[in-house]
């Protein structure tokens, strides 16, 4: 291949924001300095170039994070630098919405309009940032900001949301929440006129939000959350005077097969949605030939209405490097990637100092814990697209890709990161590792683990509550928890007014009416009424709320997510999205179809969508839509 | 040792001693030949699989793709975006068929058959999804050419055995202008509202037309990845072309959707020999269509060999009132595998000069 590079190579500035990632170019050949010496007639880059693939996101991330936008000259510079050809590089740049590759102001407000930021009222904070900024996207201010709306932030529980992102030589990424469009304006005047540090912090970091989050902090009887709000974050010695690294300990003595028996024993279903047992998914990966193993933490956490692994990972990090470490050791893995979504600038930040102070502690590297064994971890961060929370399309991302998911089979456990073995887990089912290990010796303890819960579902389980509840968060709860219970712990409905509808599992999930409140909370109980946990969301819908319009959102959602890639998701998640428009305004005359038939096509549309797309987001796109209109008075329509 | 010094005599033509007759005889007369040419060590012939295909129990090699085991008996799957010379990229989801046991339907493309395999090609849940994957594909994109590109493509036929009628989702909304699709963004797009809302969104735009030997037709892409493939990793190894965007803003592009002749493409055409439904088209037929003098009926196909240089790949020349209008190569061509470069593809324009010197 000849890298056909057109134009001008990148500015200093970009230069050197794309070496900070890719070190400075050797030669003339990689976008450096042209020298005799060196140069001459030998071709340099080739494969060496080209094995760094993977570092395209983050330098992209650094373009983006220090000019505001990805400019021809600067994509063909980290073209230059990694041999990717230009056209390949581009594909990628538009693939992520968190990109831009049109030039943008640097200060950017992204204004979660998403479900439950829409029951708090978001639509209202875009209509006043509409009127004070002009319509999203548009230069406001002399150009020196802008606002955009954005799917869900992860911040339900504090809803309404808000990410401001300024670009420049110190970068500001910030979540604002709850917040309003004076808030919104006000951090983007403070951030543009006087840096990092004057920005406000984001709202997680006090004490306080920490109780506003996770409203059972500091209850003893929990355990994946006991850690939040009692012990500092940033401290590997809090962290270890709260049991912190015993599991390890305990996994490294009693070797890598009895730890994967332990996992098997406890039962653990992977929380991210899938339930697929994770004892089973690390034995398959540590008897595979191919060499090298690799373990993935999935902390892309996008479905809306999600935000359990972010209040871990900004407020257990430690936690989650510590299991990612015991699944490296159970799988004969020697990497880990943790990806971790664009929109969580703090987890980022928390993450990144845990890694490097484990590193220093010797709990990662050459010698991990004075076992010998070599382990490490790097993060890489999303670039704002929900579907790279499907594991083939991390994978993807991560090698540098558009986040298109693969055709199943073959499996992660045979190719996977790099076609190579991979054991990929969310960041929930992570932390339930460290409960079945950290106690005693940790022998026994998948038994003790699975004691816990019901048969079919065992541990503790984290649920999102949000939308209509009087004290919405992280809560945890047993597995068999009823519905109605789960609701009582969060207060209930506020103003004593009654349910119309309770979406489980997020946008890919399924409403259920009042009937359902005495679901148990397990993986078979909600099966059994036709609904899922997914991802552990439970969002409340009084009798007064929007449900034409978050229906209507959902479709938007779906066909803004959609990578594009397979025909039934692509052109489905439109058409989903027109028919939901045109029932809900079925003004006489101008459509020329009759309402049943609407719906049939509808149904038409959603089957097509479940039963032929390549992955979970297409085969899931209609579920939330058709479970509402199964029970016609959730819907009102 | 090599013809131009004999045996016994160094390279360097430094005299050697004179050696006895009998052993000058060893190195001049070379030994006996074998009495049969050495075989090629052996092939193991894949251990066949018994699956079921449609109720009838057959064996097939393992290792075979679904596709294949269904066509080798004779059954007439769709495909859209598969082509034998290109790796599966199952994205257009017409050739799904129902599998015992998976939740959800496979890509008969892709997928290898296991032992033991139950399939269905023809169920009730496969018309549907066909039937709709034509249906969305009728009611976003142009498929007027479709069909009339074999191999595959055949979509007339196809809609009218799943009864497919894309007028479902309304009349098609008006066309992009120039320029306009290439620029969206991903994220948040404008959602229908009102009046909007009765028509199918589709992809219609504009021609690219930007030099002189072929045309970007995009309202007729559907988006198979067959050109992506054709201008990287499986044959010309180019990458003038990528996907860019998301979602239904999905595209072929170059990069920042630069014309052609500044991109990396070298013209050899590999992308217009795969695209099954008349996107890439040469600018030769294309300007003809726009005439209304291009009738495929009144054309002949005469199978040559390139005259250029010395690789010999095999070239069908289009030819219409004796002008040549269009140069193809078969894809069972064990020297193309219906694979060109620019002069075989469009270095024929001398031919329908008539001046004669």
């Amino acid at each position: 291949m000849d890298l056909h590079v057109i134009g001008p190579l990148a500015s200093p500035v970009e230069r050197a924001a794309v070496d900070t990632v890719l070190g400075s170019a050797e030669s003339g050949w990689t976008g450096g300095q042209r020298d005799a010496r060196n140069d001459g007639h030998v071709a340099r880059g080739g494969h060496a170039a080209r094995a760094r693939r993977d570092l395209l996101l983050p330098a992209l991330h650094a373009l983006q994070d220090r000019v505001g936008q990805i400019t021809q000259p600067g994509l063909n510079y980290v073209c230059k630098r990694l041999s990717v050809p230009p056209a390949e590089a581009y594909g990628v740049a538009t693939f992520y919405a968190l990109f831009t590759t049109t030039p943008r102001a640097s200060a950017v407000a992204h204004m979660c309009d998403d479900i439950a930021c829409r029951l708090a009222g978001a639509e209202e904070v875009c209509k006043d940032l509409q009127r004070t900024l002009g319509p999203a996207g548009s230069p406001a201010r002399d150009g020196t900001m802008t606002w955009l709306r954005s799917p869900c932030l992860g911040r339900c529980e504090l809803a309404p949301a808000a990410l401001v992102t300024v670009a420049g030589e110190s970068p500001i990424r910030r979540e604002l929440a709850p917040i309003d469009a004076v808030g919104i304006i006000g951090a983007l005047e403070v951030a543009l006129n006087r840096g990092a540090d004057a920005a406000p912090r984001a709202t997680a970091s006090g004490p306080a939000a920490v109780t506003a989050s996770v409203p059972q902090a500091g209850d003893s009887g929990l355990r994946l959350l006991a850690r939040i709000g009692t012990t500092d974050p940033t401290s590997l010695d809090d962290y270890r005077a709260h049991g912190g690294y015993v599991a390890l300990r305990n996994a490294i003595a009693m070797g890598a097969v009895a730890t994967t028996r332990e996992v098997t024993d406890a039962k653990l279903l992977g929380r991210g949605g899938a339930a697929f047992p994770t004892g089973r998914k690390w034995a398959a990966v540590a008897v595979q030939p191919a060499q090298p193993h690799f373990v993935v933490c999935n902390a892309d956490e996008s479905e809306p209405g999600t935000f359990k692994d972010r209040v871990l990972l900004e407020a257990d990090p430690f936690a989650v490097i510590e299991a990612m470490t015991i699944e490296g050791f159970a799988t004969g893995a020697s990497r880990g990637f943790l990806y971790l979504r664009g929109e969580y600038p703090l987890a980022e930040a928390r993450l990144l100092g845990a890694i490097d102070t484990a590193r220093a502690a010797g709990l990662l590297g050459v010698d991990v814990a004075g076992s010998g064994w070599a382990f490490d971890i790097e993060l890489r961060r999303g670039a704002g697209a929900y579907i790279c929370g499907e594991e083939t399309a991390l994978f993807e991302s991560i090698e540098g890709k558009r986040g298109e998911p693969r055709n199943k089979p073959p499996f992660p456990v045979e190719a996977g990161l790099f076609g190579k073995p991979t054991a990929v887990n969310n960041v929930e089912t992570l932390a339930n590792v460290l409960l079945i290990l950290g106690n005693g010796d940790g022998v026994g303890g998948g038994a003790r683990f699975a004691t816990l819960g019901t048969e079919g579902s065992t541990g503790p389980k984290l649920f999102c509550l949000s939308g209509h509840v009087a004290r919405p968060g992280v809560y945890e709860v047993p597995f068999g928890t009823t519905l109605r219970e789960l609701l009582e712990l969060g207060g209930g409905v506020p103003g004593g007014r009654a349910i119309r509808a309770i979406l489980l599992g997020g946008a890919a999930g399924v409403f259920v009416g009042p009937d359902a409140l005495d679901v148990p909370l397990t993986f078979e109980g909600t099966r059994a009424i036709g609904a899922s946990l997914g991802s552990g969301v439970v969002m409340v819908f009084d009798e007064a709320a929007d449900m034409v319009g978050t229906l209507r959102r959902i479709a938007a959602f779906f066909r803004d997510e959609s990578c594009g890639q397979c025909v039934p998701c692509r052109v489905g998640t439109v058409r989903q999205e027109e028919l939901l428009a045109r029932l809900a305004d079925p003004t006489p005359g101008k459509a020329p179809r009759s309402r049943a038939d609407e719906l049939a096509l509808l149904a038409d549309v959603g089957r097509a969508m479940r039963d032929a797309s390549i992955c979970g987001l297409g085969q899931t796109a209609s579920s939330a839509i058709e479970s509402a209109f199964r029970q016609p008075e959730l819907v009102g329509l | 040792m090599t013809a131009a010094h004999r045996p016994g005599e160094s390279p360097l033509r430094i005299p050697a001693p004179p050696m006895p007759p009998a052993i000058e005889a060893i190195f001049t007369t070379p030994p006996a030949r074998a009495s049969r040419t050495p075989e090629a060590p052996p092939v193991q012939a894949p251990a066949p699989v018994t699956i079921t295909i449609d109720g009838i129990e057959v064996s097939v090699p393992s290792g075979v793709t679904i596709l294949d085991a269904a066509r080798a008996q004779g059954l007439d799957l769709p495909t859209l975006c598969y082509l034998e010379n290109l790796a599966p990229v199952n994205v257009c989801r017409i050739c799904v068929v129902e599998v015992t046991g998976s939740r959800v339907l496979v890509p008969a493309c892709s997928r290898k058959v296991e032992a033991g395999m139950e399939i269905q090609t023809e169920s009730e849940r496969v018309r549907h999804s066909r039937k709709l994957v034509l249906e969305f594909l009728g009611s976003s994109v142009d498929l007027s050419l479709a069909g009339e590109r074999e191999p595959d493509g055949d979509l007339a036929r196809w809609a009218e055995r799943y009864g497919a009628d894309a007028s479902r989702f309304g009349p098609p909304s008006e066309p992009a202008a120039a320029g306009v699709r290439d620029a969206h963004e991903p994220g948040h797009h404008h959602a229908p509202e009102g009046a909007e809302a009765a028509f199918a969104t589709s992809i219609a735009q504009p021609v690219k037309v930007d030099n002189e030997l072929y045309v970007r037709d995009y309202s007729k892409c559907i988006l198979c990845y067959k050109c992506v493939e054709a201008c990287g990793e499986d044959a010309q190894n180019t990458f003038a072309i990528a996907v860019a965007g998301r979602g239904f803003d999905a595209r072929i592009s170059t990069e920042w959707a630069t014309p052609l002749p500044e991109s990396a493409c070298v013209y050899c055409g590999n992308c217009i020999g795969v695209c099954p439904t008349g996107a890439l088209m040469f600018k030769s037929e294309h300007d003809m269509r726009e005439a209304g003098t291009w009738d495929g009926s009144a054309q002949t196909v005469t199978e040559t060999i390139c005259p250029y240089c010395g690789v010999g790949c095999v070239l069908d020349l289009h030819v219409q009132d004796n002008t040549i209008v269009k140069v193809t190569s078969p894809m069972d061509s064990s020297v193309t595998e219906g694979h060109l470069c620019i002069k075989g593809r469009f270095g024929f324009e001398f031919t329908n000069e008539r001046r004669r010197g």
